[in-house]
């Protein structure tokens, strides 16, 4: 552990899991959220109602520069899926975040952002003055709005994941949503292995086939987690991935 | 879907023939119509194309493949931007599919994918940055996208997974795109020798442009 990550005092929690607790947290639906996930720290985030979707993007908040790369992520675990086990690699090669719990199965990392000209095609136009914080929002402007903040700007858009939502690709190529993936109840879980800029979003998938403005919230936790052991699951998942906790703990030495 | 064209290679008004190991950046305009020769045949051409007139609106995987349905690149295709654009279109292609999800190998993931040692050998990411750099004009790292590979072949299964197969190509296979705006084109030509896609043995390919 190199990181310092000093625990808010949870009320009445000595010990086990809710003692290692940091803190809680809503998106709401259509809405951005951003944390520098610490080293150290994992991030649950649960669909509350069913049917969520959470766009994801992730960098080394060290250095921006090096961020998540799908293609690397794709191709170092042979995987066009993420669930348990797998890992989010960055372009340096070395793991930004681990997926440690999933009790979904199938998240997208193929799908995208749509923008606001898409987003608007297909749901029509409410705007804040006449539906307030109802307003459609689209997940590419929020993207880059919350980037900048941080200094970063559309050209620093990668290609983000799709938490929660699922899309099939058959022989041809041909790519088809899946809906009902994702139950009230599921959850995945996110240990950092650097220390992240996670950015979340949770408007619908562009691919979503339902027809109305519906996008649904997700409820976080932030815990303390202890370090990757060397039977760690995603570390032994594949050998890709044992070199790739060796160059991201190389890193921190 | 496999289409031949008709242009003939000796009215191109422009013919390079870029080794393997080599980036090549040059700005094609609106209406033009370039191709790339896979002269020996299952050479990987790694590809990106930005808006010649704002670079930030780049060539993006994930809007390409969503728009068409599909993740694989051919004939008809509409090689979208992140910001909503249609940067070139796919007009000919006689190899009939090409990879957009694979990437670039780097020396950072060579060392993943391979082994810790490989760091020292030559990588597409090496070239891109080389080639946007020496380009300048404001283009850093931070804009190297997910690029096309253009003659590979790497189909994901209903499961989930992802496959690297077998090249699909085979020497004089090209595939050809008029662009729809002006654009700056930037390949490598991918000097891997740790993937049996190409025989580990990476060959040239050509680029012809037609007005």
């Amino acid at each position: 552990m190199t990181s310092a990550v000093v625990a808010a005092p949870v009320p009445g929690a000595a010990s086990g899991p809710a003692a290692d607790l940091l803190f809680e947290d809503v998106v709401r639906e259509g809405a951005t959220w951003s944390h520098v996930l610490k080293r150290g720290t994992a991030l649950r985030v649960t669909d509350t109602l069913g049917g969520a979707n959470v766009g994801g993007l992730f960098y080394n908040w060290e250095n921006t520069a090096e961020r998540y790369n799908m293609p690397d992520t794709l191709k170092a675990q042979h995987i066009a899926r993420l669930t348990s086990g797998c890992v989010l690699y960055s372009d340096m090669g070395r793991v930004l975040c681990s997926i440690t719990d999933d009790t979904v199965g199938w998240h997208d990392p193929l799908g995208g952002c749509a923008n606001a000209a898409q987003v608007r095609a297909k749901y029509g136009e409410a705007c804040y003055q006449d539906v307030r914080n109802d307003c459609v929002k689209n997940a590419y402007e929020a993207f880059v709005i919350e980037l900048a903040k941080y200094g970063m700007a559309a050209r620093d858009l990668t290609a983000p994941v799709n938490f929660f939502s699922r899309v099939v690709v058959n022989e041809t190529g041909a790519m088809a949503f899946a809906p009902g993936n994702s139950r009230a109840g599921d959850a995945v879980e996110l240990r950092a292995e650097m220390n992240v800029l996670v950015v979340l979003n949770t408007c619908q998938h562009p691919l979503d086939p339902n027809p109305r403005y519906e996008p649904k919230p997700v409820s976080l936790s932030v815990r303390r987690v202890p370090p990757p052991a060397v039977d760690d699951r995603c570390r032994i998942s594949r050998p890709e991935n044992g070199r790739g906790f060796t160059l991201t703990e190389r890193y921190f030495l | 879907m496999l289409t031949e064209s008709a242009l003939d290679p000796a009215t191109a008004v422009y013919v390079a023939t870029v080794p393997a190991g080599e980036p090549w950046i040059y700005e094609i305009r609106q209406g033009q119509t370039v191709r790339i020769l896979d002269l020996e045949g299952n050479q990987a051409a790694d590809t990106l194309f930005y808006n010649a007139h704002d670079y930030e609106d780049r060539y993006s995987a994930q809007d390409t493949i969503r728009d068409q349905g599909n993740i694989y690149l051919t004939t008809g295709t509409k090689l979208r931007s992140l910001k909503g654009h249609t940067l070139l279109t796919i007009t000919a292609d006689t190899c009939g599919r090409h990879d957009t999800l694979g990437g670039a190998c780097a020396t950072e993931s060579n060392m993943v994918r391979y082994d810790l040692e490989k760091r020292h050998m030559h990588a597409c990411r090496q070239s891109f940055v080389k080639a946007i750099t020496g380009w300048g004009r404001g283009l850093d790292k931070r804009d190297i996208g997910h690029n096309i590979n253009f003659f590979m072949n790497v189909p994901v299964t209903p499961e989930g997974r992802l496959t690297f197969e077998d090249g699909v190509s085979a020497p004089g296979k090209y595939v050809e795109m008029r662009a729809d705006m002006d654009v700056l084109a930037l390949i490598s030509n991918c000097p891997q020798l740790n993937n049996p896609c190409n025989a580990y043995n990476p060959t040239p390919v050509r680029v012809l442009i037609w007005d």
